[in-house]
Formats: structure tokens, sequence, C-alpha cells
């Protein structure tokens, strides 16, 4: 489904991602974790095509399309999800017309006639329902004055209206109650199947109890410094980062 | 007067014989002849006039060479029809090049409803109470030169009490085949807890002359009377404005004016200005412009506070591209009796074109120690954010925007209290920002 190949990236001038390798099969999750600042939002930017970015380096393909020469509606209407760390608040726009203009773009690129309203307001119920997602919520301005929770939420309220093939998962539990992550963990196990994947950038070892994951890296400094499965990321929670980060500032010195 | 004026080739014909009036005989011209007189000796503003700082009304007035005209034209159903608002249920009347064409119109009748041509209205009580009474039109030049030669217009007067049970929806039409300088003149008086809704639209049919109007519409809204006045301004390549918007309200009114400048006229320039003679009245200023290409759109407007207790509220947003120039003056003058006034303004813009810009001035001149006044002025781009963020969700680019524009522009659309005019407007700036 997804393949990063020798992926690097900077900023303002600044080099964020270092040669990052990344396979990614349908149907899996895969985590990352890694500390603050490593460079995970920074992937997950490149990935959906956030034009500050500038790729130096590498390849990334998706269901063998060249993902970088895609404009970031297109990599979105090809089935690219990010759930952003930081959702945008948008005064003004509704978040309901929000949804239905986006819902139909994927439409309109699938060659599929849009929605008609009933049609939508069905789908919407459906799946308000799917992450306890509050009604009040959909006629508000889009994520305006919404608590954090609301905002993560709604970013997965937005996963199961489109209904992508690869969705990333940007730190979607920070700032959730135990009751609020249960809730969002079981909407995306419910949209989880064999043609889906997802990454989940996460902190906290919590979330993959929930959402467990086929492979677990670890992203440091812009590179993917150690690769395991579920069991890697206990160790991390019980010993930290530091181990890894010496063994890295080793093999660099070498 | 420079020597650049007397390139206006009718300017040079007024300024060589005052008293050869080309004016309409009517009963107005002693009016006429010293409006005529006042604007000999003040002559066109220049860039060195305060008020028009930004904007060379002479640079646009020699563009083409206009002829003075205020004869009479007629247009189609069909022409009229392009200003229609879908779903909007109201009476339509339309005016070519100021004069009433009555088989396009339906004009509200009853008791205390008095609505008709200007020329057929001298006579009413409100028309020797208003007319050419207010100070922003006697001794400004342009409204000058529109009272000396002023063709026709609509006269409005509701006597106390009197409500129209449904919008106005009155049709410029500007028609000309040659280059025509067309000025229209307006009067319209609520009496006492009347109420009622004016929308203005502008239609110019396409055709090779260009039409210049410079309208000036009297508005007075007496005690408890409200008026909702709505002026959409689309206009076309062909032609060019000065509008002139001069209210006065008494105690307890309530004046609620939109305008909303679009899409494609070159040049417009709104005078507004509002003065309060009665205590205890509101008054909203909204506005959107929303230019392209090479549009000039100079927006001044005048909160006048003669008394005390009074609320007046200015918001204007402006979403410029391409090369377009907009220029705000809002000025408030609250005089040292008008205590406990509330005046706010705020004048907000999104400047998406590389060449657009936007020349702002608050201009406060306040003489009251006991007020609550406030202005504000930004100007900035689109959220890359928040455009990323749309993006993100499969929006292209151009959708995305028009999405923006919308939410910037909804805290006034939103205040439009005729639903179908609310979903025309959205609409049209949904439409212009796809393009
Ligand atoms: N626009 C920017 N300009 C300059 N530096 C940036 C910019 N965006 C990100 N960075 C830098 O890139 C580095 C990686 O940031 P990124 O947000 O990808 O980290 P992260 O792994 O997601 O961290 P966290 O766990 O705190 O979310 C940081 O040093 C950050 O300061
Ligand atoms: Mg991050």
């Amino acid at each position: 489904m997804l393949t990063i190949k020798n992926l690097h990236a900077e900023v303002e001038g600044k080099k964020i991602l270092k040669g990052i390798n990344l396979e990614i099969p349908k149907g899996e999750i895969h985590a990352i974790m890694g500390p603050n600042g490593s460079g995970k939002s920074s992937l997950a930017s490149v990935l959906a095509g956030r034009d500050n970015y500038t790729v130096t380096e590498g390849e990334v393909w998706f269901n063998g399309k060249n993902l970088l020469e895609m404009s970031p509606e297109d990599r979105a209407r090809e089935g690219v999800f990010l759930a952003f760390q930081y959702p945008v608040e948008i005064p003004g726009v509704s978040n309901i017309n929000f949804l239905k203009t986006a819902v139909n773009e994927v439409r309109t690129y699938k060659g599929l006639p849009p929605l008609e309203a009933k049609e939508f307001l069905k789908l919407t119920k459906e799946k308000q329902q799917l992450v306890d997602f509050n009604t009040n919520l959909m006629n508000r301005s889009l994520n305006e004055g919404f608590s954090g929770g609301e905002k993560k939420r709604n970013e997965i309220f937005q996963l199961a209206m489109l209904n992508p093939s690869l969705a990333i998962l940007d730190e979607t539990d920070s700032g959730l109650d135990i009751d609020a992550l249960r809730i969002v963990s079981n909407g995306v196990n419910k949209l989880r199947d064999a043609e889906k994947s997802f990454v989940v950038i996460t902190h906290y070892q919590r979330l993959l109890e929930y959402i467990v994951p086929d492979f677990v890296h670890v992203l440091y400094n812009g590179r993917i410094i150690k690769t395991g499965t579920k069991e890697l990321a206990l160790e991390l929670e019980e010993k930290g980062y530091d181990w890894l980060k010496e063994a890295e500032h080793q093999k660099e010195s070498v | 007067m420079t020597s650049d004026t007397i390139m206006i080739p009718f300017y040079q014909a007024l300024t060589e014989d005052v008293n050869a009036l080309a004016a309409p005989q009517d009963s107005l011209q002693e009016l006429r002849r010293s409006a005529l007189q006042r604007f000999s000796a003040t002559g066109l503003p220049t860039l060195k006039t305060e008020a028009w700082r930004f904007t060379n009304i002479q640079r646009f007035l020699k563009e083409y060479p206009y002829e003075l005209t205020s004869t009479p034209a007629t247009t189609t159903a069909a022409v009229a029809n392009e200003a229609s608002i879908p779903g909007l249920d109201a009476y339509r009347i339309v005016l070519v090049n100021g004069h009433l064409q009555a088989d396009l119109s339906s004009i509200p009748e009853g008791k205390g409803i008095r609505i008709g041509a200007m020329s057929a209205s001298t006579d009413a009580p409100g028309f020797a109470k208003w007319f050419n009474q207010h100070a922003q039109v006697n001794g400004e030049p342009l409204a000058d030169l529109n009272t000396a030669l002023f063709g026709d217009g609509l006269f409005i007067e509701l006597q106390a009490n009197v409500s129209i049970d449904k919008p106005i929806h009155l049709v410029h039409v500007y028609t000309s085949d040659r280059h025509a300088f067309i000025q229209p003149r307006h009067l319209w008086v609520l009496q006492r807890g009347a109420a009622a809704t004016v929308i203005e639209s502008t239609v110019h049919p396409k055709q090779e002359a260009v039409a210049f109007s410079n309208s000036v519409t009297e508005v007075v809204v007496a005690d408890n009377a409200e008026l909702w006045h709505y002026n959409v301004q689309q206009g076309a390549e062909n032609f060019r404005q000065v509008n002139t918007t001069a209210a006065q309200q008494e105690r307890d009114s309530r004046y609620h004016h939109f305008n909303i400048t679009l899409p494609n006229t070159p040049f417009t320039r709104n005078n507004l200005s509002v003065v309060l003679h009665g205590s205890n009245t509101e008054t909203n200023l909204k506005g959107i412009y929303l230019a392209t290409g090479n549009q000039h759109v100079d927006n001044y407007t005048f909160m006048n506070h003669l008394v005390p207790n009074c609320n007046s509220n200015e918001h204007y947003k402006g979403v410029l591209l391409d090369n377009a120039n907009a220029v705000f003056t809002g000025r408030i003058h609250v005089h040292q009796e008008a205590q406990k006034t509330n005046a706010f303004q705020q004048n907000n813009n999104i400047l998406i074109g590389d060449k657009a810009t936007i020349n702002s001035q608050p201009q406060l001149e306040i003489y009251a120690d006991d007020v609550k006044c406030s202005h504000g002025f930004t100007a900035g781009q689109f959220s890359d954010d928040a455009l990323f963020y749309l993006r993100a969700r499969a929006i292209g680019e151009e959708a995305a925007k028009a999405l923006l524009v919308n939410a910037f522009t909804h805290d006034v659309t939103d205040e439009i209290a005729v639903p179908a005019l609310q979903d025309y407007i959205q609409g049209q700036i949904e439409a212009i920002m796809n393009n």
C-alpha cells in the first residue's frame, strides 16, 4: 500500500527527515513512537502534502502511484487521511457543510455522483454514532471552540465519513480521557479491515492496548532507529528512549 | 481649477456658462442653480482633497468623453431580470437611468404609502421637508453636481406606522448608446414608526458605451422607524459609479445599511454618511467588497453622532484578488453633547492578489468624554493552516479558498435579514471564488 524509500525533508532550511524507510502493506497497523521533536508529525505532514516541507531526497509510493507528485487534495481523494495532532479551527465554515463538500469531492474524483441530502444525512448519523460525536457540534463552525477531546473525536468522525484506505493518526489519543479513548479506539477498530492500513503516532502504550499494532517503529532525529512488535511499546513505556538514543549516538560516532 | 479638470468635456461646458443649465425645467431651478454655483466654486476633488486621498476621481472621469444626459430610456424585462434574486418575494421597481419604468415595476400601494418618480413627487410633504437637507449632500462637489443636474429617481414616503409587507427590490438599469454621465436622485422618507426593506441592484446591459453614474440617495428614518437598506453592486465592465447615500435618523430609529460590492465594475466610490439627530438610535453599517482584476473600490463612511445615547456599529470586510485596490475610510465624529455614545468600527481584509492593495483609515473625532468607541483594522492572507486542513480533506484549492472567503465574510452575510438575499450573496461569493 505505502512504500517510503530514503525520505529526506526539510522545513525552512532545517533538515527534519533524514532517510526514512517504511513499508506498510494493506490491512496492517503500524505505530510510530519517538521523543518530542523527532519528526513524527513532520513525516505525517510530508505524506499529506503540506507544502512548507521540501522533500530533498527519496520516494513515496501509494498504491502504485507517486504520492509526492500529487496535490494534498488528490492524495486525500486517493485515500490518504491525516488525523491532525492539532486540528485547525475555522470560524464561519460549518462542520456539516465542510463534510458534505469533502465527501462529495472524493465521490466526484471517483466518478460517483454527489450524495443526495437524504443519503448524506443517513451516512452522517451512522458515523456519528460510531464515534459518539455530539450532534450539536455538527452545525457549529469547524472545530471552533471545541474542547481538545471534541476536536480529536471530530477527526475520527471525518475519518469514518471519508473512509480512506490509509489513515495516519497523529497523537489522536493525546488529551483524551479514558472513556473518549475507548470510544475513539472502538471507532478505529470498527473501521479497520483487510483493505485498510493505519499509521498510529502516539506517545502512549495505553492506546496500543486498544488499537493493537502489527509493528512499532521508533523515530528519532529524523530516522527510524528501531522496529519491533507491540512488545516494543511496553519496553519503551518502561525504559524510555534514552537507551535507544545512546545506541544511536554510538552508531553515529563509529 | 486645475488645467486637468478642463480635459473633462462636460465639466468644461458646465463651467463656461453656469447659467446654461442642461437641467430639466422643474420647480427646483433655484436650488439647482445654487448647487451648480457651489460646484463650480469648489471644482472636482483632487488627491489633495482629504476625503479623496486615494481615489483620483478625475482620472476616472477622463477615461471616456462622457456626455451629461438625463434623457429617459427604456429597457426590457429580460435586462431587468438579470438582477433577479432567486426566491426573493419582493416588489420590483425598475429605474432606467433613474427614470421609473412603470410597465416593469410593481409599486406597493396602500394608505400612507407614496412611491413614485421624484419628478412626480415634488408636491409631497416629505419632499418639501427633506429634499437636499443633508449636510453631506449640500456642499459636497459630486452631490452638488447631482443636485444641479439630476434627471430623476425614486421617491418613497411612508406615513406614520406604515410598513410594507415585502421588500422593495429596486433595480437600476443604466443604458446609453453613447458614453454617458448619468445622475439619478432618490429620496426615501420613513415617518415615525414606519418600516421598510429596500434592496438595490444594478444592471448594465452589455454594450460598447460606458455609463458613469453619480447617484445620490437621501434617507430619512424618523422616530422609531426602521429601514433595512441593501445595496448589491455587481455592475459590469463598462460601468462606473459614485454613490452618495446620506441618511438622517431621529430618536429611537434603526437604520441598517449593507453595501456589497462584487465584480466587475472597474470604479466604485461609495459615500455613506449617517447623521443622528435623535437619541437612542441604532445604526449598522455593514460592507463587503470582493474585488478582482483592476477594480478600484472606495468606501467612504461618516458616522455623525450629534446627540447622546446612540449606538453605531460598522463592519466592512474586504477580499482583494488580482490587482484590485480598495480604500476604506471610517470617519466617526462624536460631538461634545453626544455622551454615552457607543461607536464601533472594524475593517478586515484578505489580500489574495500579489498586487492587491488596501488603504484603510479610521478618522475618529471624539469630543465627548463618556463614550465607548473602538476601531480596528486587519489585512492578511489566507491562513496556511486552514487551507491545508481543508485540502487534506480532499477539498480542492479553489473550493477551499471559496469556503474560507465565505467564512471570512459570514459575520456580515449572516446578518442579512432577507434569507433569499443572504443565500444569493453567499452563493455569488462562492461562485466568484471558484472561478
Ligand atoms: N515550520 C517549522 N519551522 C521550523 N521548524 C519546524 C517547523 N515545523 C517543525 N519544525 C521542527 O521539526 C522538528 C520535528 O517536529 P515534529 O513536529 O515533526 O516533531 P514530533 O515528533 O511530531 O514531536 P511531538 O512528539 O512533540 O509532536 C522539531 O524540531 C520542530 O521544531
Ligand atoms: Mg507531533
